[in-house]
């Protein structure tokens, strides 16, 4: 039984994310191998090989893979599959675009976002915005699989000894291509590796007012988040947005201020360790989960919070 | 051109599920249910189309038991123009949905296929990927604009870290993201006028597919309780206790 992890890196070294799933993988048990698709990536096969754990890493640098267009991706894959019986991707953004497409064209289902490992063929996933836990079997031959990288610990990104190959196949259906990118820029913590998280909600009344989190967020090496109504209302870019439909974390603190706390914005975020509340309505959701909770007006609690660091 | 759009039936957004008691399933009698709300911003999107002169033909799909015609005739009223139920069981796997519709869009031969990025009962989001695999065609998942320009399609879609824009032959299967748009809603005549619109109904069989699930669900639990946490007075003591009890910062 061997085991392979398609790898989220930005051309230039791995992601954590793909060490969370690596971990989910050696769970499951089974030699690991490394797939790292990408256009100009060869930089990243070093430090991959590097990665405690790893059997092989195939090495896929071709121009037709720019930006991980889901339709090559996809067509790679399968055609990888037959040594493997399990299929592993970070459930980001780039791993939910290819990986059903990769499970359709093996006619295999797939399990989306699994949170622990039960056994080679059962898994753990939540359902209705985390407010049930499956355990789910697979069937299929080839197991298909997302994991929710905020679940499982990151291996170590030192201490292994993989070889390094490079695949040859180039698959370009030219179905779709890249026109541009807008990509935020931002020197915090990636939202999803954080260790500590501050969430703005429809309380922080206006952008300008998210400079207030921004300060704490610097005092400590926090990242910034949002709810969904502060990023409609146009405070933030929606890649800051948290919940079910954003991005899930499970940092040590999340700070959630002016957040009243709705079922889809706690998808999001009610693994963390410690939650602490700042709201003002005493009556808010937010309360609810929350290991410590003040109420309090944002607009003087926050500059407090920021003084007392 | 052609637009074809699936729609789902799920429990309303706003209900707290209840998970049974004997662990099988959540507990869906006598629950409000509703148009996924992913599915909603699909519908708009394709009536949008169609409202600039793009699309000629809105065709409405859902897969499911007879209730699902509700959500069907919620689609025409806020503009589609036809429907197809597609009779299964409740709750099929997305596999089996993604080759129901590939055999619905061979038949109906769309340009262009919306769905929403993901249902909010299974929080899957594998469907629209599946079916692009399944009629080998092009994919744009998490749109948040979508435009038809000299035959192609131009698809700006959410990713991790920001926004890409990608240029897309057609047909081609799009899965829509919260931002694509706001969904308007229903008003009166238009929810009569759609009780006069043409529903039809097949069964999977008719249309050559097996529905069977390849994954088993073995149990269902709600998530474990957090522990209940306390009310501070103020931020000083809020810092004293993340320092010197929970020890989450310096």
């Amino acid at each position: 039984m061997a085991i392979l992890v398609i790898s989220e890196h930005d051309n230039a070294a791995l992601k954590p994310s793909t060490l969370n799933t690596v971990k989910a993988a050696s769970e499951i048990g089974g030699e690991i191998d490394l797939l790292i698709v990408g256009s100009g990536c060869s930089a990243v096969a070093d430090s991959a090989a590097k990665v405690a754990g790893i059997r092989k890493v195939l090495v896929a640098d071709n121009a037709a893979y720019d930006h991980e267009i889901a339709e090559n991706v996809a067509a790679l894959v399968i055609e990888l599959a037959p040594g493997y019986s399990h299929l592993l991707a970070p459930a980001t953004t780039n791993g939910k675009n290819f990986m059903p497409r990769v499970a359709a064209l093996l006619d295999v289902g797939q399990i989306s976002d699994i949170i622990k490992v039960e056994s080679p063929d059962t898994f753990v996933r939540p359902i209705y915005a985390g407010n049930a836990i499956a355990t789910v079997q697979s069937l299929d031959d080839t197991k298909v699989i997302t994991v929710r990288t905020t679940a499982f610990d990151a291996v170590a990104e030192e201490g292994g000894s993989a070889t390094v190959e490079s695949l040859s196949q180039v698959k370009d259906l030219g179905l779709s291509r890249l026109i541009s990118e807008d990509m935020a820029v931002s020197d915090r913590p990636e939202l999803t590796a954080a260790r500590v998280v501050i969430s703005g909600g429809r309380g922080m009344a206006s952008k300008e007012n998210f400079e207030l989190l921004e300060k704490v967020a610097d005092k400590l090496g926090a990242a910034i988040g949002a709810s969904r109504a502060a990023v409609d209302a146009g405070f933030v870019p929606n890649d800051m947005q948290v919940g079910q439909t954003g991005k899930i974390v499970a940092p040590e603190l999340y700070i959630a201020v002016g957040i009243s706390g709705a079922i889809q914005h706690l998808a999001g975020m009610k693994d963390s360790k410690v939650i602490v509340a700042i709201n003002k309505d005493e009556d808010a959701p937010i309360f609810q989960v929350a290991d410590y909770g003040l109420v309090a007006d944002l607009f003087e609690a926050v500059p407090e919070l920021e003084k007392s660091l | 051109m052609k637009v074809l759009v699936a729609v789902k039936r799920v429990i309303d957004y706003n209900v707290k599920v209840r998970v049974k008691a004997d662990q099988s399933d959540v507990d869906l009698a006598n629950v409000k249910m509703a148009l996924n709300p992913f599915c909603e911003i699909a519908v708009e999107e394709a009536v949008r189309l169609k409202e600039q002169g793009v699309a000629t033909e809105v065709v409405v799909v859902s897969v499911g038991s007879k209730a699902c015609q509700e959500q069907l005739r919620t689609a025409l009223a806020l503009g589609a123009d036809r429907a197809l139920q597609v009779e299964a069981a409740d709750g099929p796997d997305s596999l089996s949905v993604a080759r129901i519709l590939a055999k619905v869009a061979e038949a109906e031969k769309p340009d262009l296929i919306l769905l929403g990025k993901q249902a909010i009962d299974s929080d899957n989001n594998q469907t629209g990927q599946m079916l692009a695999a399944l009629l080998d065609r092009p994919q744009a998942t998490f749109a948040s604009e979508v435009k038809v320009e000299g035959g192609e399609l131009l698809v700006t879609r959410e990713v991790d870290g920001g926004l890409q824009t990608l240029k897309l032959t057609l047909p081609a299967i799009v899965t829509t993201d919260l931002r694509l748009n706001e969904p308007r809603y229903a008003s009166l005549p238009n929810i009569m006028k759609a009780k006069k619109k043409p529903l039809d109904v097949k069964t999977a069989e008719e249309l050559g597919v097996t529905v069977a699930s390849q994954v088993k669900l073995l149990k269902v639990e709600p998530p474990a309780d957090r522990k209940a946490g306390i009310r501070v007075s103020s931020i000083e003591e809020l810092v004293d206790k993340l320092r010197n009890e929970a020890k989450v910062i310096a």
